[in-house]
């Protein structure tokens, strides 16, 4: 599987990084040596096997739906970059 | 006093408990230990005021008699465990100044038992790396050398601060996480002990998440003895943790001395490759050879899967690592870069903020996540992931344990260049198909090579199955008498 740099451009913004166009060809180039070497995974049957979706065997624990911890806005804030009151400030998202 | 700095965990309470020094001596002799090896840069923030701080409450408590587990004892946390006041980085750019406003479970569970923090160690950035050389705050050096040379070597990674200091005697014990072997792996290269417990063991609250399903904290200590002593101290069931284990484990110390006789051992063909390095090979052959002098039964079996487990784990991890990863956009903490918009701010946050490896690892995810081809790779991994399960699942209806080496290689040098990713993934062919299965491994120094590298031999049994583990390395260690680095 290859990538091409509309693909590479793609996935960098679904990522939210952004890549300078210069960089764009080399990255493709990088992450194509990757997936090339991940495709050997189609060899596997994999047809009547169910996908083991986390680390444990273990059924999830079941817990009350309750408050367990809050009301500590200068602790929550405390690491902001850049606060307003109690909130965190962010540049302008609606017009 | 920077002898003290000389005795292993179980040494050092038992002298602390005799009164034959204090709390604060210990705490002192590490302090200047530390001082005197900053060019290895294994911690990224030292806190000896704070450490001071508690060895004097440890020393209250033992001339009250109330001295508890880990009473007095220095440890270094790696710096992807939250610690409520002191920065915690995950060694990236963008988490710098980044202090957290609680603590881990498991560094609070190492409090709670008395122990000293020396400071925060240092890491491959989001622990994505085996060499330590992804670390924002610059790579951290082995403190071994091969004879006669004096290039510097890597420590290994992600945990790569934590084997160091330990290595060191920069710290008396630390802790480490392995999501792909980031504890086994540098605890080879560095000659430590290393111990991966079974997935769910350790809670994994306030450690900063790389992949969930993977990611597990550990103990990394320069005897077999002190890794039980340590992972007594951090297990348990956590509320906070889903998938934090409510089943007890026992004490391990105990488990120690009761040998490997009777035990089945195994030795997956699949772990020696056309290739494999000649001493690293004949090491392994030496482990099997001490094992079954010690009364276990050594046998042939095989992990047919075990060549899918590395392209496994590079989509798994990645696509964990890439949600995971997804909530530093420059807002509550950490970096920002200003932008026009909030978009343009969260691009620019995280361009600057990551290093190449992160993002990387981060677009990776992101593409095999993403619409047409979530099936063909992610689900497609998730199914050969059960494959890789099963395989451990039926080996250990054969066998009690499985011995293979811990890495391909020993030490590499830190000015190796190695430009190709999936090279560097490769130091990590033997530890990865546990991580995947989410069973307990161990690694244990074993022997030096011809340049007088450590090698570690690993030591896998089935979940939940620590016990085991202990026995097995315990007899290794015994028969390896390992030259450690001295304090």
């Amino acid at each position: 599987m290859s990538l091409d740099k509309a693909t590479v451009r793609r996935i960098a913004h679904l990522a939210r990084i952004e890549v300078p166009d210069s960089a764009l060809e080399p990255l493709a180039q990088e992450l194509s040596g990757i997936m090339g070497w991940i495709e050997q995974l189609r060899e596997v049957n994999t047809d009547a096997v169910a996908p083991m979706t986390g680390g444990t065997d273990m059924k999830l624990a079941w817990r009350k739906d309750v408050q367990t911890d809050g009301d500590k806005p200068e602790k929550v804030l405390a690491n902001a970059p850049d606060r307003h009151e109690a909130f965190f400030a962010v540049p302008k998202v609606v017009e | 006093m920077t002898d003290l700095t000389r005795f292993t965990i179980a040494q050092a309470r038992e002298h602390l408990r005799k009164k034959d020094f204090t709390a604060l001596e210990l705490t002192d002799a590490y302090i200047k230990a530390i001082e005197g090896h900053r060019d290895l840069n294994a911690y990224i923030v030292e806190t000896p005021d704070l450490a001071r701080e508690r060895a004097k409450e440890s020393d209250y408590r033992i001339k009250t008699g109330d001295a508890k587990y880990l009473e007095g004892i220095p440890l270094g946390i790696k710096d992807l465990f939250c610690t409520e006041g002191v920065q915690t980085t995950a060694g990236s750019q963008i988490l710098k100044g980044f202090v957290p406003q609680y603590e881990s479970t498991v560094s609070q569970r190492l409090r709670d038992a008395g122990s000293v923090m020396l400071g925060k160690l240092n890491l491959d950035e989001f622990a994505m790396g085996s060499s330590n050389k992804t670390s924002f705050y610059g790579n951290v050096k082995n403190p071994w050398k091969a004879k006669g040379k004096n290039d510097d070597l890597a420590p290994g990674g992600s945990s790569g601060g934590s084997a160091a200091a330990v290595s060191a005697h920069i710290a008396a014990a630390a802790t480490g996480t392995d999501t792909g072997g980031s504890i086994r792996q540098p605890a080879a290269f560095c000659g430590i002990v290393g111990v991966k417990p079974t997935y769910g063991r350790c809670s994994r609250w306030g450690i900063v998440a790389f992949a969930s399903s993977l990611d597990q904290a550990g103990p990394m200590t320069r005897t077999v003895r002190d890794a039980a002593i340590m992972l007594n101290a951090m297990v348990g069931h956590d509320p906070k943790d889903s998938t934090s284990s409510p089943l007890p484990m026992g004490d391990m110390e105990a488990a120690l001395g009761k040998g490997v006789k009777g035990l089945k051992i195994g030795i997956p063909k699949e772990y020696r490759p056309d290739g494999l390095n000649a001493e690293v090979n004949a090491l392994w052959d030496k482990g099997a050879a001490w094992l079954k002098a010690a009364g276990a039964e050594v046998v042939d079996i095989s992990l047919p899967h075990t060549k899918y487990a590395l392209p496994t784990y590079y989509i798994v991890a990645p696509a964990e690592a890439s949600s995971n990863l997804a909530r530093y956009d420059g807002v509550r903490y950490g970096l920002r870069v200003p932008g026009n918009s909030l978009d343009e701010m969260y691009a620019k946050t995280r361009a600057a903020g990551f290093g190449a490896e992160v993002k990387r690892r981060i677009l990776i995810g992101t593409y095999v996540l993403s619409a047409g081809y979530y099936d063909a790779y992610y689900l497609k991994a998730q199914k050969v992931r059960a494959l890789i399960a099963q395989d451990f699942e039926q080996a250990f209806q054969k066998v009690d344990a499985i011995l293979t080496p811990t890495a391909p290689t020993a030490a590499f040098g830190l000015n190796d260049k190695i430009t190709d990713p999936v090279a560097m993934y490769l130091n990590d062919v033997f530890t990865v198909p546990a991580s995947l299965a989410g069973i307990p491994g161990s690694s244990v120094p074993a022997g030096l090579n011809s340049d007088g590298l450590p090698l570690g031999l690993q030591v896998l049994t089935k979940r939940w199955d620590e016990e085991t583990l202990f026995r097995v390395s315990q007899v290794l260690e015994d028969a390896a008498q390992f030259p450690s680095l001295k304090g």
